[in-house]
């Protein structure tokens, strides 16, 4: 799984700025589905979103004490961490400094990284 | 029209609607026995008709001998069953239900039953394309070996073999109940693509026969749509994508079987009615929550009925690849998706759509390595000819060859400037 993370995930963007990062990304993605090695995805919304903390505490927004938020996620089907790490570095996201993508295995039997 | 001429086709018209309500009347269990009535009702029609010349309404005249011949046969039956075997298929009490309904709806409701019953998940693909020819569409055995380049024991040995299963597994004619009915729509609209496929891409040289297989595809799923509980956005979506690609049958063939790429299609020769018509079912198809693989290929299609090359028209093609993969992966989506890349991202010219095409590692696909071969002449010639000359490998049917060798001698040109061929 590709975990994508983004400082300061609240600033907004202009449409145009929009517009070509979601270009990028699904051609970002439409390039490793070409390859047969997509598994599924989701955009993360902010709107609407909850954290609830251990004593029942709700709160909005995302996790807001980290200064990184979660924006989404893919699941690639490669071969070897190598590899999936090589797809993260296509990433869109990557090129805002200090965003990330968090590169995990799924805790599966099959292979499925 | 001329007598020759009625009877064939009639049969072709005729003949799938009176075998579909005898087919439901008696069950796959006889399903031979509807066949075989159908098939003598135009036998005789052959016969007298010959004599005494055109009754006043032929289709009528069909419809009522056909009831008579089954009727004959199912009192034959009920002699049988009385004295012999006291349970037998025939759904009636103390007389056998001799009425054959031949009125327009149980003809258009027979059909539709027979399409679910015929497209069904338990017989193979093949199956269910040859015996939707034989009893939706009328087609004879040797046609359909010919469609399928293959030969009539086989044909027949499939059709017999898919008729047995569903014997076996008991399927029944009939409509399937709501909570099942989408999933088995799936498996129709997937055997009708590919019976479209079959008259789109067959390599048999009998044009007519091809056109026809598409049309046919076209009109079952037309029949669907009729239907309200299978009138959904993506059969409306299929629809359209037939449309549209059938509107360019006249210029995709010459007639000695030679292919006319797209880029060199005279477009006078594209049939605006049907492209229009596409239009118009891709346009009833764009409603509902659910975007089928269809909806995407219908879009697809559509951008290719505008000729001109824009940057706009490529990228959203790209776009509609790059969902369609997501959705449903294919080698052939995925090189259209790599080639619509190197029209579309003209910034970076073909250098990006190479990188992306050898990503695709699909090295035993002659198509792969026809992409690269025109991708990278005048990047780097050699390397174009070496991929072009691999295609050529690779390719199965001489009109395949042809063209791929044709671009390689442009490319060869290309790489020796001086020389002539």
């Amino acid at each position: 799984m590709l975990i994508f993370r983004h400082q300061d995930g609240n600033k907004v963007a202009s449409p145009e700025q929009i517009q070509i990062w979601m270009k990028q990304t699904m051609d970002w993605i439409g390039g490793i589905s070409a390859q047969n090695k997509f598994s599924g995805g989701n955009g993360l919304q902010f709107e609407g979103a909850k954290t609830v903390w251990h004593n029942n505490v709700v709160t909005n927004g995302p996790f807001g004490e980290i200064k990184e938020t979660l924006g989404g996620y893919i699941i690639v089907k490669a071969d070897s961490a190598d590899e999936a790490v090589s797809f993260a570095k296509g990433s869109p996201v990557l090129q805002g400094e200090g965003n990330s993508v968090e590169v995990r295995k799924l805790a599966k039997g099959d292979g499925v990284h | 029209m001329e007598q020759q001429e009625l009877i064939p086709h009639l049969f072709r018209t005729e003949y799938r609607k009176i075998v579909s309500v005898l087919c439901k009347h008696f069950g796959f269990d006889q399903i031979e026995m509807a066949e075989d009535i159908a098939s003598d009702t135009f036998l005789t029609a052959a016969q007298i008709w010959g004599f005494k010349g055109l009754p006043q309404n032929p289709v009528a005249w069909l419809y009522n001998v056909a009831k008579n011949k089954a009727k004959n046969q199912l009192q034959r039956n009920n002699v049988f069953g009385n004295k012999v075997i006291p349970e037998l298929k025939i759904n009636t009490s103390t007389q056998p239900a001799t009425e054959i309904d031949l009125s327009l709806q149980n003809i258009n409701d027979s059909q539709l039953q027979m399409m679910f019953a015929i497209c069904h998940p338990f017989i193979p693909a093949e199956a269910q394309i040859g015996l939707a020819l034989r009893i939706l569409c009328g087609f004879g055995i040797e046609e359909i070996a010919d469609a399928f380049l293959s030969n009539k024991e086989t044909i027949n040995k499939r059709l017999f073999r898919a008729k047995e299963k569903l014997r076996f597994e008991k399927v029944q004619i009939e409509f399937p109940g709501k909570t099942e009915i989408n999933k088995r729509l799936e498996t129709v609209l997937t055997t009708l693509y590919l019976l479209f496929n079959e008259g789109y891409y067959s390599e048999s040289h009998d044009i007519v026969l091809r056109e026809d297989l598409c049309l046919e595809a076209m009109r079952l799923t037309y029949l669907l749509i009729e239907n309200e509980q299978t009138n959904q956005p993506s059969v409306n979506a299929l629809l359209s994508l037939m449309c549209f690609h059938a509107s360019r049958f006249e210029a995709r063939k010459k007639n000695n079987g030679e292919i006319v790429l797209y880029q060199d299609q005279d477009e006078t020769l594209w049939n605006q009615e049907l492209i229009t018509k596409g239009a118009y079912f891709l346009h009833r198809a764009s409603q509902g929550n659910t975007i089928s693989k269809y909806h995407i290929e219908a879009s697809i299609a559509y951008w290719h009925t505008q000729k001109t090359d824009t940057a706009e028209k490529w990228e959203n093609i790209l776009q509609l690849y790059n969902r369609l993969l997501q959705l449903e992966y294919s080698p052939i989506a995925a090189l259209n998706r790599t080639y619509a890349l190197s029209k579309a991202n003209v910034l970076h010219g073909k250098t990006e759509a190479i990188t992306e095409a050898e990503k695709l590692k699909l090295t035993d696909n002659y198509l792969y390595h026809s992409l690269l071969g025109e991708l990278y002449t005048d990047i780097d010639n050699a390397k174009a000819i070496s991929h072009l000359q691999t295609a050529i490998s690779l390719a199965k049917t001489p009109a395949d060859k042809n063209i791929l060798t044709k671009k390689l001698v442009v490319c060869q040109q290309k790489a020796n400037p001086g020389s002539m061929q």
